[in-house]
């Protein structure tokens, strides 16, 4: 039994990844290296105001003197900073006739991706900021939203049209020296998406960004601002891929988000980005800087989080509880299958009183991959009646792949609650020969078990996205149990 | 409509199954009886494709075809139905769900339309009736948490949902209280019709009250050792398995 196991086991077929093509449009780089010269560079290339200049430089001088985390359960090859190029972006056509146009290759490129660019054949209730490399190719749905007073544009159109409100929220929940990578990103981020909901607003339909590494050798560093004001709501999705190639390449983003009184994000990830090949050749390395602050009493953020990509994925969505009553969330199903490692949970701070958090996290571990949950739940003293439920899952597919759980918990004061429930299962292969039995193949029979699995999770994404999450999840398992 | 010749079968290395013959017909129910041990869950598991069984020796031939050729799923898609002895749990997956994937399974390797929804749903309703089965156990995950009858009954309604043209139960009795055996027996009987065949695996003869079988067998030691008519279960019932043991010996 164990031997047809095995065997079954190494048949591990060719992960399907259809997202593995390259676009061949001419694309303008920067030398390649890291110095402050870069860093000007790139602010230049952007047209920036001088006080982004200044951000970008003190971000670099702090960056400097910091060092790559090593706490993570992740095998991290030594990175060379000064071989990735900082900066590509695509060529803009000469011929074009309006700034709203996009290069044809471009919008066929996310055609491909099934991110149609043109508002008429788009989902309908979903706005886009389709980001490639390091600059935003075009968001849709712009002038509709502005009428209710909603912002959506790129991060560069943001700083140059509404520098205030960056000046104000900028860094303001990640500081620039927070880590190594976020000290990195602030000092060469390049493109990514603003959002402001004006107070009072429902925003009245999903904002998504899509992100696309095409360029080789490149680093992408983008972020993500959202601003909720007072008793405004938005739903904010981010997806992303890459084309195969045996470098590895670097992400390394920071997503802030900034919720006033009564006000509410829900902010949902697909992550897929390329995971290296069956034998760890490649893959993207993701990590990235995701944290919220619930500033107004009442306030909540929801993260939802479906991890199937990246060679390597290092990354905790958090929340700061300021405001009382506050609520944090966060959902996570995390995937490895392969060589791939993830190190992903993440943190509760509870400051303000009656303030809730619920961590619901999902590890599905295959091949030869490791999968770790890493999670801090911190009750201040002040935060009284406060509660935490964490409930943290394990499922293993094979048994060459380790899953593993890192809770941290801190409560400085009585009357709150902290609960933590985890558990590890296993994918058994009588449960695959009972699906077989009906009828039901092995293929078939691990998207079920697995999206059962998931399920909590998968409910909380966009009913789009929640059947787009199902198939992705099966599969990233492909050929994984037989 | 199944013809198991001299079939051999071993895991790891040791020798279960050790010559068996066996041949059902359209429109027959067979029972198979014996000591724990003999090889029943084994010729059931092996009939229904279960690769940590290793067939060494024997052919098997289903429907004109040879059986042994065939995965597990394909045989389930022919038509084959086991009621396990022990019904696996698989959490998360809700039995609606589960159902609706093997029943449209089915279809689509037939060449049919996989049902709506709705017609799925009346399907079930049908079924639920036919073999008494308590509604919400179709809303929980499959067999998660439920009682060693609920299992048992599951298979049943399984099967109805199903409707094989070969179902091998494998001790759908033990455990049963009487009122759940009745419920078991009679999904059974329902589901007989003139060109399906079911192999009944029992320790008991009680369960044959309910169900009467054309043909009982006793397998012991891998090999069918005795077949006579349904008078034989209670001959068994009375005197154990000590005189057929001995029977061998001489
Ligand atoms: N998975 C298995 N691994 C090893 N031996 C097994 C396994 N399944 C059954 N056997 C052995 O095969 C023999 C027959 O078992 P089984 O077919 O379950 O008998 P029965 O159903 O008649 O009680 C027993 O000796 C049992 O120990
Ligand atoms: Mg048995």
């Amino acid at each position: 039994m164990e031997k047809e196991q095995d065997k079954i086991l190494t048949e591990i077929t060719e992960n399907d990844y259809k997202y593995g093509f390259f676009t061949d449009v001419e694309t303008e780089f920067i030398p390649v290296g890291l110095s402050e010269e870069t860093v000007r560079l790139i602010s230049k290339k952007k047209d920036e105001p001088e006080f982004m200049l200044e951000f970008r430089l003190k971000a670099f001088e702090k960056w400097k003197t910091m060092k790559m985390p090593e706490w993570a359960h992740l095998k991290i090859p030594e990175i060379n900073y000064q071989d990735i190029i900082y900066y590509a972006a695509p060529k803009k056509k000469k011929q074009l006739n309006s700034l709203d146009e996009v290069d044809p290759e471009l919008r066929a490129t996310f055609d491909k991706l099934g991110i149609p660019l043109d508002e008429q054949k788009h989902l309908s209730g979903v706005a886009v900021d389709a980001v490639m490399d390091s600059v935003s190719v075009k968001t849709t749905f712009q002038d509709s939203l502005a009428e209710k007073g909603i912002i959506f544009c790129s991060f560069s159109e943001a700083v140059k049209e509404h520098p205030d409100l960056v000046k104000k929220y900028l860094a303001s929940v990640v500081p620039i020296g927070d880590n190594f990578f976020a000290a990195l990103n602030s000092a060469v981020f390049s493109d990514g998406s603003f959002v402001y909901i004006p107070k009072g607003v429902r925003c009245p339909m999903e904002l998504s960004t899509y992100f696309r590494i095409n360029a080789a050798n490149t680093g992408q560093f983008e972020r993500t601002l959202i601003v909720a004001d007072e008793g405004a709501y938005v739903s904010y999705l981010e997806g992303c891929t890459a084309p195969m190639r045996d470098e590895n390449q670097l992400h390394a983003a920071i997503v802030e988000i900034i919720v006033e009184k009564d006000a509410e994000v829900k902010y949902s990830t697909v992550q897929n980005w390329y995971p290296g090949d069956k034998n760890g050749k490649g893959g993207i390395y993701n990590f990235v800087t995701k944290r919220g602050i619930c500033r107004g009493d009442n306030s909540k953020i929801s993260w939802t989080q479906v991890e199937t990509g990246s060679a390597i994925t290092w990354k905790y969505p958090s929340c700061i509880l300021k405001g009382n009553n506050s609520i944090g969330e966060f959902y996570s199903v995390a995937v490895t299958n392969n060589y791939q490692q993830a190190d992903t949970g993440t943190k509760m701070i509870h400051l303000g009183r009656n303030t809730k958090s619920t961590i619901v996290s999902k590890g599905i571990s295959a091949g030869k991959s490791q999968n770790s949950y890493r999670g801090l739940v911190k009750v201040m003293k002040k935060a009284e009646n406060s509660r935490n439920f964490s409930q943290c899952d394990s499922l293993l597919l094979g048994d060459k792949c380790g899953a593993h759980t890192f809770p941290y918990i801190h409560v400085d004061n009585k009357s709150s609650i902290v609960e933590h429930e985890a558990t590890t299962s296993k994918i058994g292969e009588d449960q695959i020969f009972y699906c077989n039995q009906r009828g039901i193949s092995t293929e078939d029979a691990i998207g079920l078990i697995v999206n059962g699995y998931a399920k909590e999770v998968i409910n909380q994404l966009p009913m789009e996205f929640a059947v787009e999450a199902q198939k992705l999840l099966q599969i990233s398992l492909e050929g994984s149990v037989g | 409509m199944l013809h198991i010749k001299n079939l051999k079968a071993s895991i790891d290395g040791k020798q279960i199954l050790k010559g068996l013959n066996l041949d059902v017909k359209p429109g027959e129910v067979h029972a198979i009886m014996g000591p724990n041990g003999s090889g029943k869950s084994t010729l059931a598991a092996v009939l229904a494709g279960r690769d940590i069984f290793e067939v060494t020796e024997g052919e098997v031939t289903y429907m004109g075809k040879n059986l042994l050729e065939l995965s597990a799923e394909e045989r389930a898609k022919e038509g084959i139905f086991l009621g396990f002895q022990y019904p696996i749990e698989i959490p998360g997956v809700s039995m609606v769900n589960f159902m609706k994937t093997a029943v449209n399974e089915k279809l689509k390797y037939k060449g049919e339309k996989p049902l709506s929804a709705a017609e799925f749903l009346k399907l079930m309703r049908e079924k639920k009736a036919l073999v008494e089965i308590d509604s919400n156990l179709t809303n929980r995950s499959v067999n998660e948490g439920f009682s060693g009858g609920e299992k048992k009954k599951n298979e049943i309604f399984q099967m109805a949902m199903l409707e094989p043209k070969l179902a091998v139960l494998d001790e759908t009795d033990s455990g049963l209280d009487i009122d759940a055996l009745r419920i078991v027996a009679n999904g059974v009987n329902k589901l007989k019709t003139p060109e399906n065949a079911t192999i009944v695996i029992t320790h008991y003869q009680r369960l044959l009250d309910y169900i009467v079988p054309d043909v009982v067998h006793v397998l012991y030691q891998g090999r069918i050792v005795k077949t006579a008519g349904k008078e034989l279960a209670l001959e068994l019932e009375e005197k154990g398995y000590d005189w057929i043991k001995k029977e061998l010996e001489e």
